[in-house]
């Protein structure tokens, strides 16, 4: 049986006009090989221009490869686009699905017909999928009278309305608020439980969603894979370090103090909202090491609020494995 | 031909047929739902044609130049469905993220652009069939078509070529990116001038004329003219069987040249990677 995604040495540049005589090359997939099998929820982990879109283009045939080849459900992306197309889905974040003067049903039958699903078929699906999406009683509701929350559990209905195979989600979640997001994703884990031999392929920059979701995580940052596992094992790569949360007042400057203490591995930091608190993020040799560094702390004027040990998390992991935050990673993109 | 073979080809015309009609379907929905082109793209484009009449009324010009002029009037719905509903639309499709839907989806771009097409005529057709009867009432104009079945078969041939070169601008203006906006404009007003909307195009002159038959409405116009007025005694621009088999062959050139102006715009949206990308 061949995997269901496949990328050997992938790799796509994109060619970016700095004036009218300059042109600059970004290299936006470097590389990348992967293996995803029938029935797995893999999800892509990386910040915002890790790569994480270019790679689903290619394997929804909207993008050709640089370098490098594709399979997706053991067709070639670029010389099997047409029966591609037949087997696969996608959902992006963000995006607006068919028309506003259209009911949520006609727009769910249109699509059902771009795809030549007869009409009994298209029926029988789209009541399924909307009382999959809780858009039941919005069936004869315009597409243009719905909340964004309801335009994306439509999306995600339109989406699935083939049957796919291999599902792509794109950030599915982005821009949504917390209860439609979790809606999604009781939409995807419910999906998946009841079609065990289909295969999603789930790409988001918020790790607690991918922790939630995926049966394995590729790790992506500036188009390459650093790693790529299950959560659990994942995680279990950087359990070794005793990691600490500290939320305290503290002054600019600490942070380098900190770095410099004998024993603490990595400090990363995040400004807490609505307050002028800081949470310390650190990772540590051993447990002993966190008295040294409260002591540097209330040494150099910071009030501490709060001291926790806590589990690793994906971030952890990424910190790990890239050396910077997310944030951090995405602000060295930019520059 | 094997069965299987058979089977492919029925289930891709299928697919293809059912593409054309919900595309289609969505204008078709349109012109119930939103009625209120009923006021604005009925009694404005009368109004506005009938300063043409009183024009030509007020130099006492022949009967059928008031026929000519309704009739103009009236196609005028079909260009401008033709620009900004056919040739902008794929540009807009891309802008709220929607085209990306439709590229990776197993039925082809011409099923899509085929499916606009259709409902834009019949959503045209509403709105210029209202425009031509009140005119015609108002104006008490009288007519005489020469030949009914010559007279469709330019308007239909008209149709064809005319969306036929919306299509073709679809992937043209997708390529142009912003611009497009502008390309509309710019295309509008001069077109009624060139293409003779409210006069016979013959008027500007035969060089003139024969460079405007390039936009399909000069040689239909010219053509629906002749048949609904045959004793006119002003000399329209060629014969009606002429124009007939110009306006086929400009229906096949502008197909043709949409089919492959889609696959050149999808190949270099593949390649550059802008097809996808909002803003460039």
């Amino acid at each position: 049986m061949f995997p269901s995604i496949q990328t050997v040495h992938l790799k796509r540049f994109y060619t970016k006009r700095r004036s009218k005589r300059e042109k600059e090359t970004i290299k936006a997939l470097d590389e990348v090989s992967l293996e995803i099998q029938p029935g797995e929820l893999f999800g892509l982990l990386g910040p915002n221009g890790a790569g994480k879109t270019t790679l689903i283009k290619i394997l929804t045939t909207l993008l050709l490869p640089s370098e490098g080849q594709a399979f997706v459900d053991g067709l070639d992306v670029v010389k099997q686009a047409a029966l591609i197309r037949h087997r696969i889905n996608m959902v992006s974040g963000g995006e607006h699905a068919g028309y506003g003067i259209l009911t949520v049903r006609e727009t769910l039958w249109m699509f059902s017909q771009f795809y030549g699903i007869s009409y009994a078929v298209a029926k029988k699906r789209i009541d399924e999928l909307l009382a999959l999406v809780e858009l039941k009683e919005e069936e004869k509701t315009r597409v243009n009278r719905l909340s964004t929350g309801m335009r994306q559990k439509l999306n995600f209905a339109r989406g699935f309305i083939n049957d796919p195979k291999i599902v792509f989600l794109d950030e599915p979640t982005l821009g949504l608020d917390v209860t439609s997001a979790m809606a999604c994703r009781k939409f995807i884990k419910r999906w998946i439980a009841e079609h065990p031999e289909k295969t999603v392929l789930f790409t988001t920059h918020y790790m607690a969603e991918a922790d939630e979701l995926c049966d394995r995580i590729a790790i992506i940052s500036h188009g390459k894979i650093l790693s790529c596992d299950t959560p659990a094992n994942l995680k279990r790569g950087v359990q070794k370090e005793a990691l600490f949360e500290i939320e305290a007042f503290t002054p600019d400057s600490l942070m380098e103090q900190l770095s410099e203490i004998q024993g603490v591995l990595r400090v990363s930091s995040h400004r807490q909202p609505h307050s002028s608190d800081t949470l310390l993020r650190l990772s540590l040799q051993e447990d002993a090491v966190i008295a040294r560094v409260l002591e540097r702390i209330t040494a150099m004027g910071g009030q501490i609020r709060l001291l926790r040990k806590t589990e690793p998390t994906l971030e952890d992991v990424f910190v790990s494995i890239v050396g910077r935050t997310f944030e951090e990673d995405e602000s060295v993109r930019e520059s | 031909m094997n069965l299987l073979e058979s089977l492919k080809i029925h289930s891709s015309i299928e697919l293809h047929l059912r593409t054309i009609w919900a595309r289609a379907y969505v204008r078709f929905m349109a012109t119930f739902r939103e009625t209120s082109w009923a006021l604005v793209e009925t009694l404005l484009p009368v109004l506005g044609l009938s300063a043409y009449v009183f024009i030509y009324r007020a130099m006492r010009a022949a009967p059928e130049f008031t026929g000519y002029v309704i009739l103009g009037g009236a196609m005028t719905a079909y260009w401008m469905n033709v620009l900004w509903s056919m040739a902008s639309q794929f540009y807009w499709e891309k802008m709220n993220g929607q085209l990306e839907i439709f590229l990776l989806m197993p039925s082809s771009r011409m099923a899509i652009l085929l499916g606009m097409a259709l409902g834009g005529m019949f959503m045209s057709t509403l709105r210029a069939g209202s425009a031509f009867f009140i005119g015609l009432l108002i104006f008490r104009v009288k007519f005489s078509l020469e030949s009914p079945f010559l007279f469709i078969l330019a308007f239909l041939l008209t149709l064809t070529a005319l969306y036929g070169l919306g299509m073709a601008f679809a992937s043209l203006y997708l390529l142009w990116g912003r611009e497009a906006w502008h390309l509309s404009n710019l295309f509008q007003e001069p077109i009624y001038l060139l293409s003779g909307f409210y006069f016979p195009v013959r008027a500007l002159g035969v060089i003139v004329a024969a460079f405007a038959s390039i936009i399909p409405a000069t040689l239909g116009l010219d053509a629906m003219r002749q048949l609904m007025f045959p004793s006119t005694l002003y000399p329209l621009f060629l014969s009606v069987e002429y124009e007939i088999l110009i306006l086929g062959a400009l229906s096949i050139l502008f197909l043709g040249l949409a089919s492959k102006a889609l696959r050149t715009m999808e190949y270099l949206g593949k390649t550059t990677g802008t097809l996808s990308l909002r803003l460039q």
